[in-house]
């Protein structure tokens, strides 16, 4: 499964979106409206499918569902 | 040789987001040790993941419960009562402030965030309590999660801190009127970990980092110690241990200075 698509579950999963909302361009908390905890949860979340370790740093720039994706690719 | 069995003993544990959660590590000794455990969620949404994360244990399950709404915690007590009967352990791992009381400054809480945190993080152990007392079986015990920015400052901890100290207090004065049925309350005083609820703290990263490096042992604590003092603390090992605020730090909150 592409990476998108990976990604795109997570999402739905723990945010509780539909899933035709998730597109790449789609922002986390201003369209998906995640919340604080939501955001930890879903940046835990994509750590936990993807095997990797995301700093807080890092976490505060990936807002998007592109984002997300982009980083996890710089992580493979 | 001395183990803990608490085969045939029963356990709530409410407050779990994921496997990462405080709640969780405790949970996960008592199921190791024998015990029946539930746990409670706040918002379907969580369900999928505790489904998952209760699964392979049998006796297990999970409700929805928002702790501010009594509705809610008749219900899951309903449930504790008919699956239970009676419940020898319970942990309290609730927390919660909005991200605007510890971005800003203390001095600007508002009173809505004041009570929302108070409420959640600290009034609902008494509640908890309180619906828990008439199913608490001879014995039981009682934990919560606490953080030592109760009782020194932690830089953007605000309301939070209060809230602690509120929740240590507490703590007290539920092991003073429990005592008396011969059931125990304590406060678990975990170091930094990474939660859902920690890393939602501003700059929790470099506070995580710091904390490491200021500790006695040269690291943080892991989820799977405050597991294992949560089993001991609940469990008949520590019989004579009540109204208690345990750390479980790697020794941080002892240092008095650094020196290098």
């Amino acid at each position: 499964m592409e990476t998108f698509e990976q990604v795109k579950e997570v999402i739905v999963e723990k945010l509780g979106v539909d899933a035709d909302k998730v597109t790449p361009e789609a922002r986390f908390v201003e369209d998906l409206g995640a919340d604080s905890l939501e955001t930890v949860e879903l940046i835990m979340g994509l750590e936990d499918k993807f095997g990797i370790s995301i700093s807080d740093e890092d976490a505060e720039g990936i807002r998007t569902v592109q984002a997300a994706v982009d980083y996890i690719g710089s992580k493979q | 040789m001395i183990s803990i069995d608490l085969s045939g003993k029963t356990a709530l544990v409410l407050g779990v987001t994921n496997a990462r959660s405080l709640g969780w590590s405790i949970g996960e000794q008592l199921i190791r040790a024998g015990a029946r455990v539930a746990f409670s969620y706040q918002g379907e949404r969580l369900k999928a993941d505790l489904d998952k994360l209760t699964a392979p244990f049998e006796g297990t399950w999970s409700e929805q419960c928002d702790v501010t709404v009594e509705a809610d915690l008749t219900r899951l007590f309903e449930r504790v009562r008919a699956e239970f009967g009676g419940v020898d352990y319970i942990v309290h791992s609730v927390a919660f402030a909005p991200r605007a009381a510890m971005d800003g400054r203390f001095v600007d809480t508002t009173p809505e965030d004041w009570n929302t945190a108070l409420s959640v993080s600290a009034y609902s152990l008494v509640s908890v309590a309180r619906h828990a007392e008439p199913l608490l079986r001879e014995g039981g015990s009682i934990v919560t999660l606490t953080y030592y920015a109760s009782q020194k400052v932690v830089p953007k901890y605000n309301v939070m801190g209060v809230a602690k100290a509120a929740l240590e207090a507490s703590t007290r004065y539920l092991a003073y009127e429990l005592g008396k049925k011969n059931v125990r309350v304590n406060a678990i005083s975990a170091g930094p970990m990474r939660t859902v609820a920690a890393r939602s703290i501003p700059g929790f990263g470099s506070m995580y980092d710091k904390a490491a490096g200021m500790s006695m042992l040269g690291r943080n604590a892991t989820q799977e110690e405050v597991g294992k003092l949560g089993l001991f603390l609940l469990s008949d090992m520590a019989s004579g241990i009540t109204g208690e605020t345990t750390y479980v730090d790697a020794g941080y909150n002892a240092m008095g200075m650094q020196l290098d």
